[in-house]
């Protein structure tokens, strides 16, 4: 059946993708159908997607965090006469079990782009009388929401998405996101912090698209201080993380103020593993593989934080003669750390992601891409055992931005397939993207502007390609 | 940590063949309650390695796990909740994991294996 999926007006690209993987959590295994409403532009609020059943709807709806609600579509249509006969013909079975007696509704009335005055919102809800309520209204706690939404031209550019024609939709309301999960999970309030934390409603976002449940186990490995894990604990994973950086994992701020502190203070499990591990060379013991349901992680990608690596001093070999630590020194010797590239820290995240997930298991990170001229980066690394099925982009700044890559693992690990990835892998590397080398997006990022965007004309060209609505949240 | 964590932790230096099972040189244990999950046992059994976890479960001081065990017996809950007890509630907090080939030591410190490498092992 055709439910009316309505978005809040954020992290647009971000918004079917978490549907989707939504839809596949709650047993829905083939791609799902969209349309799009009469007049609507794809960046519009409004959707209209194929699902099963009331109940999927539902418990998608409800889990999602960019879901304002999913309706049953009574009726839609340009004008208030074109939507009162849109409803009168809708079957009547489907409407009269909503409209009993016993039962309390509630009509909210809402738009797209413009606010509506409470005179007007009584006004267009009495204008309603034509369907046969006959249940109580009951405001705070009702069993049946019913919603009028309108979006139009409202002349003005008003800074959204281009709408040709008015629209206005009727519909009963099946199920919507729980933000207030988000003031709750903020990281305003968490205790510890780092410079990378991760957006708590970004998380969440992971999370889904990782399809994290209960009794599953995720792993990032550079949690930092647990910002990613924390929301996949919410939903009931067990998590594990590993990080370079011992100061992040084992200490934090203090006794109080650490990652295990970070699930305490919301009450949840406790991490079932913290290490600190390099991600280049893994401590896991051969043999071990299809251990973890999801990889979920950000990255250093060297622009708020560079990737280390162990071997330090020993890789200025020819400089510095090799670097052994003397005996005496070896019970606290703390080693030094080298640079560690995006591109190898990306292979090394494949590499791993490909051993150590299940299959079907998810992998889901972020990627930096450049806003190169007119077109986007659009390569992303590849591996012979994922396939991609999601790459949603956050725009950070008119240089860069950070694409959310959701990938599934459905081919098994040989070393056979290990060696085919690492020559894979070596061919992106030389092709797409010089700048995954260390240092190389930090400046393409923060270095004078005359330095990567070439004439003038060029970077006003390429502003003009992003439509003004689009920015960091949406 | 966990000898769920220990049973995945090999010593990764390089030229060392054979990092597995780590010895486990024990300061301080904790026993924490963690909620029983059956099913998170069960999907874990056949990866671990169990002579890893039985003896790494003595070390602790539980002794309770028997030193055979196949699929079978996945059916007791009395089973499954010994093993999850020596998976998940018993914490290494402070102490050491030794490389059984070369005698290297990754201390584990506030409940968190250091497992990098010094320049030379890399």
């Amino acid at each position: 059946m055709w439910y009316l999926c309505v978005f809040y007006h954020r992290l647009l690209s971000y918004r079917r993708a978490e549907v989707e993987s939504l839809a596949e959590m709650f047993g829905v295994f083939s791609s799902l159908e969209w349309m799009l409403p009469e007049n609507q532009h794809p960046d519009s609020p409004f959707h209209l997607v194929n699902l099963p059943s009331e109940d999927i709807a539902r418990n998608i709806a409800n889990r999602s965090i960019l879901v304002k609600g999913i309706y049953e579509l009574w009726g839609e249509g340009s004008s208030f006469e074109q939507l009162e006969e849109a409803i009168k013909s809708y079957p009547e079975d489907r409407k009269l079990p909503y409209l009993t007696c016993e039962t309390t509704f509630k009509v909210t009335v809402d738009s797209f782009g413009k606010a509506i005055s409470f005179q007007e919102q009584n006004d267009r809800i009495k204008s309603l009388a034509y369907i046969p309520f006959k249940g109580r209204v009951n405001l705070k706690n009702p069993d049946i929401n019913f919603w009028l939404m309108e979006t139009d031209d409202y002349g003005a550019p008003n800074g959204l998405p281009p709408v040709v024609q008015k629209r206005i939709f009727f519909g009963r309301l099946v199920g919507g996101a729980d933000r207030k999960l988000l003031p709750t999970y903020q990281l305003k309030s968490r205790r510890y912090l780092g410079p990378t934390a991760m957006d708590a409603e970004m998380a969440f976002l992971m999370a889904n698209q990782a399809l994290v449940m209960p009794g599953k186990l995720v792993y990032d490995p550079f949690v930092g201080t647990g910002s990613i894990l924390v929301a996949a604990a919410h939903f009931g994973a067990m998590t594990m993380g590993a990080d370079i950086d011992i100061r992040a994992v084992r200490d934090g701020r203090g006794p109080d103020c650490n990652v295990w502190s970070n699930f305490k203070q919301y009450g949840l499990p406790l991490p079932v593993a913290l290490l600190r591990a390099d991600n280049n060379l893994p401590p896991w013991r051969s043999g071990l593989k299809e251990i973890f349901d999801a990889i979920i992680c950000d990255p250093p990608y060297g622009v708020r934080a560079g990737g280390r690596k162990s071997g330090g001093r020993k890789l200025l070999k020819g400089i510095v003669g090799p670097y052994t630590v003397p005996d005496d020194k070896r019970t606290d010797h703390i080693p030094s750390t080298a640079p560690y590239s995006l591109a190898e820290c990306v292979h090394d995240l494949l590499d791993l992601a490909a051993r150590m997930l299940v299959m079907g298991g998810r992998l889901v990170y972020f990627y930096p891409v450049l806003s190169e001229g007119d077109v986007m980066e659009t390569h992303f690394p590849e591996h012979p055992c994922f396939k991609l099925i999601a790459s949603s982009e956050q725009i950070l700044s008119s240089r860069y931005s950070r694409v959310l890559l959701t990938m599934v693992k459905t081919g098994s690990y040989t070393d056979k397939v290990a060696e085919a990835a690492k020559t894979k892998h070596q061919e992106f590397k030389e092709n797409y993207v010089k700048w995954l080398e260390h240092g190389n997006l930090h400046s393409s990022v923060f270095g004078p502007a005359h330095l990567h965007l070439g004439e003038e004309t060029d970077s006003k060209l390429c502003k003009e390609l992003k439509p003004k609505y689009r920015g960091k949240y949406v | 940590m966990r000898l769920f964590t220990h049973n995945m932790l090999s010593s990764n230096i390089k030229g060392v063949s054979n990092g597995f099972p780590l010895r486990i040189e024990v300061e301080q244990v904790l026993e924490k309650q963690v909620d029983f999950n059956p099913d998170f046992v069960k999907n874990l059994f056949p990866k671990l390695e169990w002579k890893a976890l039985v003896d790494g479960a003595r070390t602790l001081g539980y002794a309770e796990l028997p030193e055979e065990a196949d699929s079978s017996m996945l059916e007791s809950e009395e089973f499954l909740r010994k093993v999850h007890h020596a998976l998940l509630e018993l914490h290494l907090e402070e102490g050491a994991l030794t490389c059984p080939e070369t005698g290297r030591k990754f201390p584990v410190t506030k409940g968190i294996p250091n497992m990098l490498l010094h320049e030379d092992e890399v």
